[in-house]
């Protein structure tokens, strides 16, 4: 992998990061609004995943894909606008967090809560890609919670059926809410499940910013060829809890301890300073400018007017 | 073009609405399951379009309506105009989340517009039991960003069918499966729009209303004809589409003869007629000369045995027994 992609794989977990963390604090400080999710552990699938596609693909990410937002090209206060109700967020005020965050032009769908639905809607924009015969991919992403909902299935039977140019990443995180994976399902393999309806799979470690790009790429480039869809499991650790006010306790100390010490982030930049692709300058100027980056975001947001009142009924219908 | 109408049955109006779309518009392609190959559908309504337009334009689903209901959601985002058929109108309730958290609610949202039509095959009195004699029109009717047409004749289904497919919402487009080969009319072949968001009078009259739509349209003119010879005048507004409602064609009528029926063959509590009855007590209520009546489905499930389905379902008996109540209170 050359370094220059290396280097951008790192910059944009170090903004998710540091945007995460922002929000975090943000929320502690009494400043947020409503609930919001922490995507805290998923960088390197959001930001791997999300890297994998080119400009004219469509990409349906969920609450834990902040990075894929951002590399998108959905700016910090945009999305801080979201996420504090103004009228600048890509939902204007009219959904919570990171819901409801779409954008056409930077071809993203937005997500409702009934998360397996964006397979569905995922699959019909590939399957709009091949009526048109456009070289098109659609992603799309969901947990290990949303693999045991109807929809997931419904999905995949299709999209193997049709040969699709269909990509899910199943963010395999261990916990739905509060409910730990082997008390979700007999079948913990959540690849195979894919793996079962005819799609291509691979397992990766979801804390490895280079693999998951890797193997998304190779899963983006099959399905731009033509040949069918595929879905990657990218296994990682919930580090928060499901959101903001959750403290997650019931997950195992010791568990989280482990998985610490697999920061994506961490990891990766022991291996680009081991390889010589960057000096601890570097690092420190990238965390520099993430951090302004996200001041100003920040201040932009609250700065912001919240919507007028006077349009809420505006937009129901096209 | 020619204006001059021919007589087809209401499948044959909708069957020709398809395939003038399909003709005229590369983006509209039909989906569902059956739908395609030499088959065409449970009903045959898309018996020849896949010959016609090819599996492309034509796809068989598997049956998984979340799945292909969400999937139809993708394809209009991006551009596409699916019109999806859901065999039986009560099996639309296997798509709910597709329609109601996803389609319905996402141009409020973040402006991404979804412009699909689900065709359902709707109503019973056909001896088809509880899953296949439903009327769910009124959760979409509840449903803001929905868009909710129920047709009662071939011109109308025609028309509005073609109005919903040029329509940039999601619109649930109810067929009356009960008329499908049992009423014939008049139809302007080639380009005919019947605007959403309209009804119809049916029959024109001064001393009672009956609002209604899809079926019991023809049930509620066969009470008013037989009315007519003791002087009782019937109006019949055919509403045409459910959502957004014609208000003013209701309250128009009802100013003219200040008594209302609302027939429907879905069950009562909750249907579309009580809204149309709020409608009239709130805006409509200094032109009553008698309270507001509503003849609906019972509140069971829609039972199989014809003894039980009569005594379940509207019919032109039961209008007519309403109506001379009502205009003589």
């Amino acid at each position: 992998m050359d370094s220059e992609l290396r280097i951008s794989l790192h910059a944009w977990m170090v903004l998710t990061r540091t945007f995460d963390d922002a929000m975090v604090n943000l929320w502690k400080q009494g400043r947020g609004l409503g609930g919001t999710f922490s995507e805290r552990g998923h960088e390197a699938i959001s930001v791997g995943a999300g890297m994998a596609l080119g400009p004219d693909d469509v990409v349906a990410p969920m609450h834990r894909d902040l990075g894929t937002y951002l590399l998108r090209g959905m700016s910090p206060e945009r999305i801080f606008g979201n996420l504090l109700g103004k009228a600048t967020g890509p939902s204007r005020g009219r959904d919570a967090n990171l819901h409801g965050m779409g954008d056409l032009s930077l071809g993203i769908i937005g997500y409702v809560s009934h998360i397996p639905q964006a397979l569905p809607t995922t699959l019909g924009a590939a399957m709009a890609f091949r009526y048109r015969g456009e070289p098109r991919v659609a992603m799309t992403f969901v947990g290990d919670g949303g693999t045991c909902a109807g929809g997931f299935h419904e999905t995949l039977n299709m999209a193997a059926l049709y040969r699709a140019p269909f990509v899910l990443v199943i963010e395999n995180n261990q916990y739905a809410y509060s409910t730990p994976l082997e008390q979700e399902m007999a079948v913990t393999d959540l690849a195979s499940r894919a793996a079962s309806y005819g799609l291509a799979t691979e397992r990766v470690d979801g804390n490895d910013v280079e693999a998951v790009y890797r193997a998304v790429s190779a899963a983006v480039d099959r399905a731009r060829r033509g040949d069918g869809p595929s879905a990657i499991e990218a296994v990682t650790m919930r580090m928060l809890g499901h959101a903001i006010h959750d403290g997650a306790e019931y997950v195992p100390r010791e568990l989280l301890e482990e998985w610490e010490g697999r920061d994506p982030i961490e990891r990766h930049r022991r291996a680009l300073m081991a390889d010589g692709v960057v000096t601890a300058e570097d690092l420190d100027r990238m965390q520099r400018v993430a951090r302004e980056r996200i001041t100003e975001a920040i201040a932009a947001a609250e700065a912001a007017p919240f919507p007028d009142p006077s349009t809420v009924t505006e937009g129901v219908y096209a | 073009m020619s204006t001059t109408a021919r007589e087809l049955t209401y499948l044959e109006a909708i069957a020709e609405a398809l395939a003038f779309e399909m003709d005229r518009d590369e983006r509209v392609l039909v989906m569902g399951e059956d739908v395609g190959g030499s088959f065409g559908g449970a009903f045959k309504v898309t018996k020849g379009l896949a010959e016609r337009f090819g599996d492309r334009r034509v796809m068989n689903t598997p049956i998984a309506e979340l799945g292909f209901v969400g999937m139809a959601n993708g394809m209009a985002l991006m551009g596409l105009r699916p019109v999806v058929e859901v065999q039986f109108a009560d099996f639309i309730s296997t798509a709910f989340d597709s329609i109601v958290q996803f389609a319905a609610t996402n141009h409020y949202r973040w402006g991404g517009a979804i412009p699909w039509v689900i065709r359902a095959p709707s109503d019973g009195g056909i001896r088809s039991g509880p899953f296949h004699s439903q009327n769910p029109e009124a959760w979409f009717v509840h449903t803001p960003g929905l868009k909710v047409v129920a047709p009662a004749t071939p011109a109308d289904a025609k028309g509005l069918l073609i109005s919903a497919i040029r329509d940039d919402n999601p619109v649930i487009f109810f067929e009356a499966k009960p008329l499908y080969r049992s009423v014939r009319g008049p139809v302007p072949p080639g380009e005919h729009l019947v605007p959403i968001g309209r009804a119809r009078i049916a029959r024109e009259g001064s001393d009672v209303t009956v609002v209604t739509y899809g079926t019991q349209v023809h049930e509620a003119l066969r009470a008013a004809q037989r009315l007519a010879p003791d002087g009782i005048a019937v109006e019949v507004l055919d509403l045409r589409t459910l959502k957004p409602l014609d208000s003013q064609a209701v309250l128009d009528s009802v100013a003219k003869t200040g008594r209302v029926l609302i027939v429907h063959a879905a069950n009562r509590t909750a249907g579309v007629g009580a809204e149309v009855a709020a409608l009239v007590a709130e805006e409509g209520f200094e032109w009553l000369d008698a309270p507001i009546v509503r003849l609906g489905g019972l509140d069971t499930p829609i039972p199989f045995s014809p003894p039980l389905e009569d005594a379940y379902r509207p019919d032109a008996s039961k209008i007519e027994a309403a109506l001379r109540k009502l205009a003589a209170f």
